[in-house]
């Protein structure tokens, strides 16, 4: 009675679909430059991660070791990066830096876009008075300073590592939650939600099976366009000291001890500041491509 | 038609490249349209008819889309490789479009009468309180209530029949020689639909402007054009006077169409007779014609070749291997 | 002979939406009176067709009558159940109590928008067995073994079931909103405008199929649309609507050959017809000016500053809907129809 879209007259039961998120995903892998930032992010992280392993085994460096003999050395076939003031081995460093600062920045933006969701989605489907409650209590957080909030965040609970990336997460979930109630708001008028009502779906399944999946698509974006922007917030704050404490190194703390050096020792601030734009233009060129990969104006109707 | 046609287009190609692939909008189009007459072109989802129009104002834009082949000639000057300058001068003085959905097609922002005066000072050397007095004239003309109040109203302001007026009154200012409307009345309710088909028609026949109108709905076209057009997958597939096409079809599309709306005039309770399958995928068409899959007199040879436009009748072209045999 | 109970019975429904006006203060927020007080009956196996211009109110009665909004005012009689008192209060906001959300089982809503209406991020076997597994109607086999059955129904063939939404044309689309309709097996079915959104050359596929599916089942539907030819095709009984109140009814055929509101004869006049010969001799009768908002309906019969036959007890009563007389199908809302006299306003 109908005819069939593709001759497809397989033996298969079932003929398998194309996600959306299939879709998106072929679409990215032709965006060269979201490709190229894809590849760079995850050779940064392995370099970070592995590296260190690989300096200790061939030359027995760490980050802390102290060798005063070979202190501010540029860079040499035996130190790739050069040393320290301390003689410590600057490449051994500057990995351990980008270990933190990836996990800092990962780990604070998955904190932030968690809460932020969730808040969001509550917020934006509930509707009403308790939208704009939970909306104010958003907006009187953003109103205080940043700076301020995260010092005396610092100050209660002390420099720990952990403790850290959640303060970081905990005021970068203000703007993923105006995100994801600016799409509840749209998306609940939208006529497969009636339809889903109508068919007697609960209030809750309807928020997590048919509205929060299709707002994933901006949250993706936001949190891949987050984490840059946590790491440059970590960086700062080691850089004024707040953050991880010394010997552990941080990108943004040995840029800070780099810049003090800046016209004698240039190798201190070339390599970390390097691999930190390095890591943020990758980062950055990846949630591009997540944004027009997953764009729906460009998804076809039949 | 002893005449100079006043537009004709041959052979028109408007392929998009896009991620799936060639989508061939349009596909070799040929058709005239003679001075004052009224040609409706009939055609649903993937037929092709918007692109086509856009095409002939130079629209589209290109890349993604290219013309393959194909030529436009308007009133002897060739449209489709003409340079952006002569397009200008042609578009809105010569040559005017109307559109489906006014909401959209209106610039929120600006009055009525800066929209419409825009027009004029475009193409006339004329002042701004000149033209005002012309858009004022040209608002009554197209029944538009109380037009001195109504020129400086916002599209928001005004209702979508009013709307529609106004996209119309633009479209006429500078007397162009050819109507474009591309599905003028689809975004609208049908009282307010028969009063801007009147608007239309009677506009026409005042002058001697010729006028494309674009729809899937047949019952307009019985009633306003002259000849019919009938589109299919980029082609023209039938085209004949409006008598000759609704008494005697020969295309099996413009058959099963006519056979499956449902009717007014025909009684009820009679089970409507469909056109089985569905609408052509554009970028995977079939071999041979594109119709085949869902017609009910294909045989051997529809498969492998694409039939060309053979006439059957005085002045009633059809593209179909089954008609030239006379067995629709 | 008695005539059986009516399945749906619907009095004086009303549907009152407060639109807020801008300014600095709050003031009293205006009324969009979408559904103003509109009454019919739907027998069992019955189709009654709702027709009407966009603004008119005919979508805003299907969903109030589904519960889908809450009524203003007004009964919704389903069987022996009064659905408006099904309505609870939780938190300040008004929720349907257990038995309303069991009643889906009961009343279905077939949607408008093909490409709107089903969610984007489901597979079609999903989409159509989401009711079957929000009421757990059988086991996870048998409900897989239901969804094939169903896209069979609808003439959907069952291997695309793993396929999503936009891979399918709009015809096919509505094909599975029709099938995840059709689910729960039942009764009483709302077709809102189910054929606009899509190509004419598929509108009879899937007119064809409510008709065919209403026979299989025993259905009866409650079908809105704008498009009078496809209403009166599949239409035992039509309602016209105009501005939120109901103008006319009766048997379709009576309705769309002998109509006698204005309005009706005017909305008939204006519809073109495939037929040049027809189009040429016809006499135009064409309505002058738009319908007017719902926000501000005139006094009165709100048809009347557009009507021909005006006369002054249009402006100042408005005319209820009463059967005509000798013909007891038919029911009109018009003075003049009904025997009232006078001279006719100027316009």
């Amino acid at each position: 009675m109908i005819a069939e879209q593709s001759a497809s007259s397989s033996a298969d039961d079932v003929l398998v679909g194309s996600s959306l998120w299939r879709d998106a995903w072929l679409r990215l892998k032709r965006n060269r430059m979201a490709m190229a930032g894809l590849g760079v992010t995850l050779a940064l992280t392995a370099l970070s991660f592995g590296g260190p392993f690989v300096t200790h085994a061939l030359w027995g460096y760490d980050y802390e070791s102290q060798n005063l003999a070979y202190g501010a050395r540029p860079p040499s076939a035996a130190h790739w990066f050069g040393t320290d003031y301390f003689g410590r081995d600057l490449l051994t460093r500057v990995l351990f830096g980008g270990q933190i600062s990836l996990t800092v920045g990962l780990l604070a933006a998955s904190v932030a876009a968690s809460i932020g969701t969730l808040y969001g989605a509550v917020s934006g489907y509930a509707g009403g008075r308790i939208d704009g409650l939970m909306m104010r209590i958003v907006d009187v957080i953003y109103a205080l300073p940043y700076m301020f909030l995260v010092i005396v965040l610092v100050t209660i609970f002390g420099k720990s590592l952990p403790l850290l990336f959640l303060s970081l997460g905990m005021v970068g979930w203000l703007m993923t939650a105006r995100i994801v109630r600016g799409q509840m708001l749209s998306l609940k008028e939208r006529e497969f939600v009636l339809a889903a009502r109508s068919l007697g779906v609960r209030n809750y399944t309807i928020l997590f099976r048919h509205l929060i999946p299709n707002t994933l698509g901006p949250i993706i974006v936001y949190f891949t366009l987050t984490v840059p922007s946590m790491i440059l917030q970590e960086a700062f704050l080691s850089f004024l000291g707040l953050g991880v404490q010394a010997p552990r190194p941080s990108l943004g703390a040995l840029i800070s001890d780099g810049a003090q050096h800046m016209a004698v020792f240039w190798w201190e601030l070339v390599f970390p500041g390097g691999l930190m734009a390095l890591l943020l233009f990758s980062l950055n060129f990846l949630g591009d491509g997540v944004r027009d990969a997953l764009d729906p104006s460009s998804r076809g109707r039949s | 038609m002893s005449a100079e046609p006043l537009l004709s287009v041959r052979d028109l190609c408007v392929h998009f490249r896009t991620d799936r692939g060639i989508v061939k909008a349009v596909d070799g189009l040929s058709f005239d349209v003679a001075p004052g007459e009224v040609l409706g072109l009939v055609g649903e989802s993937g037929s092709g008819k918007t692109v086509a129009n856009l095409a002939l104002l130079g629209l589209v834009p290109r890349p993604p889309a290219f013309y393959p082949r194909g030529e436009v000639r308007f009133a002897g000057q060739e449209l489709l490789h003409a340079s952006e300058r002569v397009l200008r001068s042609v578009r809105g003085r010569r040559i005017a479009m109307i559109f489906q959905d006014p909401m959209t097609s209106l610039n929120p922002y600006l009055s009525v009468e800066r929209q419409l005066t825009e027009v004029l000072e475009l193409h006339e050397r004329i002042s701004r309180q000149a033209a005002r007095i012309r858009a004022i004239d040209m608002l009554a003309k197209v029944g538009m209530p109380d037009p001195e109040r109504r020129i400086d109203a916002f599209p928001h302001e005004l209702s979508g029949g009013m709307r529609q007026r106004v996209m119309i009154a633009m479209a006429l200012l500078c007397n162009p020689e050819l109507l474009i409307a591309d599905e003028p009345t689809t975004a609208v309710d049908v009282t307010v639909q028969a009063q801007v088909l009147e608007l239309i028609r009677d506009l026409q026949r005042g002058s001697s402007m010729s006028v494309i109108l674009v729809t899937h709905d047949l019952g307009v076209v019985a009633g306003m054009a002259h000849r019919i057009a009938v589109m299919y997958a980029g082609r023209i597939v039938e085209t004949a006077s409006t008598d000759a096409l609704f008494t005697r079809p020969r295309h099996p599309y413009t058959q099963g169409l006519l056979a499956s709306i449902p009717r007014m005039d025909t009684p009820r309770g009679q089970s409507l007779s469909p056109i089985p399958g569905l609408p052509p995928d554009l970028s995977n068409l079939p071999s041979g014609c594109p119709f085949r899959p869902r017609c009910s007199k294909a045989f051997a040879d529809c498969e492998a070749a694409y039939p060309e436009l053979t006439a059957c009748g005085s002045d009633h072209l059809v593209r179909c291997f089954a008609a030239e045999r006379g067995e629709t | 002979m008695t005539k059986p109970e009516p399945l749906l019975d619907v009095r004086n429904l009303t549907v009152h939406f407060p639109v807020r006006r801008p300014g600095l203060f709050p003031r009293q927020p205006q009324l969009l009176r979408a559904v103003d007080g509109v009454s019919f009956s739907i027998a069992r196996g019955e189709t009654l067709g709702l027709v009407g211009e966009s603004g008119c109110g005919k979508s805003t009665t299907g969903r109030a009558i589904l519960q889908l909004l809450q009524p203003t005012a007004g009964s919704v009689r389903f069987g022996a159940l009064e659905l408006t008192s099904l309505w609870r209060r939780r938190f300040g906001a008004a929720v349907w109590s257990r038995e309303l959300r069991e009643l889906r089982r009961r009343m279905q809503m077939i949607f408008q928008d093909p490409y709107a209406s089903l969610n984007p991020r489901m597979t079609v076997e999903d989409l159509v067995a989401e009711p079957l597994r929000t009421f757990r109607v059988a086991d996870a086999a048998q409900i897989r073994q239901q969804v094939r059955d169903l896209l069979a129904q609808v003439g959907m063939d069952p291997r695309f079931r793993r396929r999503y939404p936009h891979e399918f044309s709009g015809g096919q689309r509505q094909r599975i909103g029709i099938a995840r309709a059709l689910a729960l097996r039942p009764e009483f079915i709302v077709c809102d405008e189910p054929i606009s959104a899509l190509d004419v050359s598929i509108q009879a596929q899937i007119l064809n199929l409510l008709t065919e599916l209403r026979r299989t089942f025993g259905l009866t539907y409650l079908f809105i649309a704008h498009d009078l030819a496809a209403v009166r095709h599949i239409s035992d009984r039509i309602a016209v609507m105009y501005l939120g109140r109901i103008v006319e009814t009766g048997p379709s055929e009576a309705v769309c050959s002998a109509p006698l509101h204005p309005y009706t004869r005017t909305l008939i006049a204006a519809i073109p017809l495939p037929n040049p010969a027809a189009e040429r001799a016809r006499v135009r009768l064409a309505v002058r000016g738009e319908p007017p908002s719902p926000l501000n309906p005139p006094s009165g019969c709100r048809f009347h500053p557009r009507c021909s036959l005006a006369i002054a007890r249009c402006t100042s009563e408005e005319p209820q809907l009463e059967p005509l007389a000798g013909e007891p199908e038919r029911f009109v809302a018009c003075h003049v129809v009904h025997g009232s006299v006078g001279p006719v306003l100027p316009r």
